[in-house]
C-alpha cells in the first residue's frame, strides 16, 4: 500500500439554511480545499463524494447531482453513503483510492443540504425504520439516542451534568472556528439542564442541529506531497465496521462496532496503546452522551470512565487528552456528511499548526477521528499523524 | 462571515445564511415541491408468522440451535452464525424494560403535551438482551425504570389486524405476576 498525506482542506459556513445549492456548496468547500493545496483542479485525478440520506436534499441519487460541483467531470467518481458514518468514511473511500496506486491525488467532497427538508429533516428520517416492525409504532430518530443515552447512563450510573459538560465544551471550543452554527462562549451546565427535553434523557441542547454545509479534504501520494510541502501530514490507519441492524437484540451501553473500526485503524497505524500514543480525537458528537460512548468505543479510557474525564477537564483544548477541538458537530453544526470538515479536516489544520485560535498546545503528533451512523451500527475511524 | 479572514484554517468561510422565517415569508425565492409515494411491502416467512400470532394474542420467536438463542422478532436466518434457524417457539408476553425514553417528539419533531413512553422489552423466554421496541402504559413516568418487569397490554380481539400495535403497550408486572 502506497503511504496517503493530506494536503488542504475547506469547509463552508454551517447553518441551518444556506442560500447556495448543494452543487454551489461543494464547489466553495472544494475550491477552498485546492487554495489550501496551492493546486489546480486539473491536478485531481479522482473524486469521492459523500453525502448521506438522499431523502434530505430530496434529490435521489444526489451524487450523481453534485458532481458538478465537485469538479469531477470526465474524472472517475463515486459517491459513498452509510448514514453519519459518511463523513469519516468518504475520507476512508478517498484513501483506497491512493494508497492502491490508482490515483496520485483524489478529492474528497462532502455535502448535505438538511435545511430543504420540511416538515423538519427528522422527516427524512422516519423511513429510516424498518416499515414492519417499528413504523407502525411511528418513532422519531431522537428516541433511539434517548435509548441509548438512557441504557448508557444507568449502566454506568452516570449522571446527566457530567454529559452535559460536553456540550459546554464543545460550544465553547466552537468559538474559535468561523463555520461554526452554535459556539457560545458562555454557556453552562445549567444551560444544558435546564433547556427543553425533547425526548427524556435527552435536552434541547444534547442535540447538534441540523445543518447545510459542504467540505473537502485532498489526499495524494508521498511522493507528491513532496512538491506540495515540506511538513505533510500522513493517513496512518483506517477502519470501519458494522453491526447487525437487530438492535433491539443487543445491549446499547457500549458500541462494540466503533471499538471493531478503531482496532482496525490502530493495528494497520501500528498503535499499541491508544490512550498514551494519541494525542487527541475528533469522536462523532451529535448528541452530547455520543462523544463519550466513542471515547469509549476509540479505547481512549475504560468502559464509563469518560464522563469522570471530562468533568476533571482532562478533554479541555489544554486538558491531556483534547477531544473535538473544532467544537464538534454540537457547536459547529451537523451537516451529516459534511461533518468530515471537523472529524477529518479538523485533524490536518491541528497538526499541520494549522488550527489558528483552535489550536492544541503542545505540538500534537497524532489524531484520531470518527464517525458514527444507521441505526446505531456504523463505526468510521481515521488516524492521522505529523509526517 | 464570507469575507472575515481570520487566522488560522479554515481561513473563511464561505457561503450565505438564510433565516427558516425568511423563507417562512417568502423573502427568499424557493420552489417547493411535494412528493407521494405509497408503499407496500410484503412480510416475508418471518415476519408474517410474527404478525399472525401477534394477532391471536401470543408473542412467537425462533430458535437458532447453533447458538442456543431464541430470537425475537424472529427471523429466518440467524446473523451470528450466519445458518438457517431451526424452530419456532412461543415466548411470553412478559418482560423487562431494557432501555426507554420519555418522548415530547412526534414523528415530525412537533411538540408534544402528553409524553409518549417507549423503550425496548426483552421478552421472557428469550434470549437475554433479545425483544423489541414498543410504548409503556397504566404507569406514570417517574416509575419506568430499566429493570421494571412489565407485561403485555392487548387490544380486544376484534381490534387486532396482525401489526405490532397489536399490543397496546406494556404495563407493570406486579410481584408475582398478575395472572
Ligand atoms: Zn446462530
Amino acid at each position: 500500500m502506497n503511504k496517503v498525506a493530506v494536503i488542504g482542506g475547506g469547509m463552508t459556513l454551517f447553518r441551518r439554511h444556506l442560500n447556495e445549492t448543494g452543487k454551489e456548496l461543494s464547489f466553495l468547500a472544494s475550491k477552498m480545499a485546492l487554495e489550501e493545496a496551492g493546486i489546480q483542479n486539473s491536478d485531481i485525478d479522482m473524486v469521492v463524494m459523500g453525502s448521506a440520506p438522499c431523502a434530505f436534499d430530496g434529490i435521489h441519487m444526489k451524487g450523481e447531482n453534485l458532481l458538478d460541483g465537485t469538479g469531477a467531470k470526465n474524472k472517475p467518481y463515486v459517491r459513498v453513503f452509510n448514514g453519519g458514518g459518511t463523513g469519516v468514511f468518504a475520507p476512508i473511500a478517498g484513501w483506497w483510492h491512493v494508497a492502491s496506486g490508482v490515483a496520485d491525488v483524489a478529492m474528497v467532497v462532502c455535502e448535505e443540504k438538511m435545511g430543504s427538508c420540511y416538515p423538519h429533516p427528522q422527516t427524512a428520517f422516519q423511513t429510516i425504520w424498518d416499515p414492519i416492525l417499528d413504523r407502525p409504532l411511528t418513532p422519531n430518530l431522537v428516541w433511539l439516542f434517548a435509548m441509548e443515552m438512557n441504557r448508557y447512563m444507568t449502566r454506568h450510573n452516570i449522571k446527566k451534568e457530567d454529559i452535559a459538560q460536553v456540550a459546554v465544551k464543545n460550544k465553547r471550543n466552537a468559538v474559535g472556528h468561523p463555520c461554526a452554527q452554535l459556539p457560545d462562549e458562555n454557556i453552562t451546565v445549567e444551560d444544558v439542564l435546564n433547556s427543553e427535553i425533547m425526548a427524556w434523557p435527552v435536552n434541547l441542547l444534547d442535540i447538534s442541529p441540523p445543518s447545510d454545509g459542504a467540505s473537502a479534504l485532498i489526499l495524494c501520494s508521498e511522493e507528491k506531497a513532496k512538491e506540495f510541502t515540506d511538513d505533510p501530514v500522513f493517513v496512518d490507519g483506517v477502519g470501519w465496521n458494522i453491526d447487525s441492524t437487530m438492535w433491539t437484540n443487543r445491549d446499547l451501553y457500549f458500541p462494540d462496532y466503533v471499538a471493531n473500526a478503531a482496532k482496525m485503524a490502530y493495528k494497520m497505524a501500528g498503535i499499541k496503546d491508544p490512550r498514551k500514543e494519541i494525542d487527541f480525537a475528533e469522536p462523532y458528537d451529535p448528541f452530547t452522551y455520543k462523544e463519550l460512548h466513542h471515547m469509549e468505543g476509540l479505547l481512549l479510557c475504560d468502559k464509563g470512565e469518560a464522563p469522570v474525564l471530562t468533568r476533571e477537564g482532562v478533554t479541555e483544548r489544554d486538558g491531556d487528552l483534547p477531544i473535538c477541538p473544532s467544537g464538534g458537530l454540537l457547536g459547529v453544526g451537523n451537516p451529516i456528511a459534511a461533518t468530515m470538515g471537523q472529524k477529518v479536516c479538523e485533524l490536518y489544520w491541528q497538526l499541520a499548526g494549522k488550527a489558528g485560535k483552535r489550536q492544541i498546545p503542545g505540538d500534537p503528533q497524532v489524531g484520531v477521528g470518527q464517525a458514527w451512523g444507521d441505526i446505531m451500527q456504523m463505526g468510521t475511524v481515521i488516524v492521522l499523524r505529523r509526517g | 462571515m464570507s469575507d472575515t479572514k481570520i487566522e488560522g484554517q479554515p481561513g473563511y468561510a464561505p457561503g450565505t445564511h438564510v433565516s427558516g422565517r425568511d423563507i417562512r415569508d417568502k423573502k427568499i425565492p424557493y420552489t417547493w415541491w411535494e412528493v407521494e409515494a405509497q408503499y407496500a411491502y410484503s412480510l416475508g416467512p418471518a415476519n408474517a408468522r410474527f404478525l399472525k400470532e401477534l394477532k391471536e394474542g401470543k408473542i412467537i420467536g425462533r430458535t437458532c440451535k447453533k447458538c442456543d438463542r431464541v430470537l425475537v422478532p424472529p427471523r429466518m436466518f440467524c446473523e451470528w452464525c450466519y445458518s438457517p434457524t431451526n424452530e419456532w417457539v412461543y415466548l411470553k408476553d412478559t418482560g423487562t424494560v431494557e432501555t426507554f425514553s420519555i418522548s415530547y417528539l412526534d414523528p415530525d419533531a412537533n411538540r408534544i403535551e402528553e409524553p409518549i413512553l417507549v423503550g425496548v422489552v426483552s421478552i421472557d423466554g428469550a434470549s437475554p438482551k433479545h425483544g423489541f421496541m414498543h410504548y409503556f402504559g397504566e404507569m406514570k413516568p417517574e416509575e419506568l425504570h430499566i429493570g421494571m418487569r412489565v407485561k403485555a397490554v392487548w387490544k380486544p380481539e376484534e381490534e387486532r389486524t396482525g401489526s405490532v400495535r397489536d399490543i397496546k403497550y406494556f404495563k407493570p408486572l406486579k410481584d408475582g405476576g398478575d395472572e
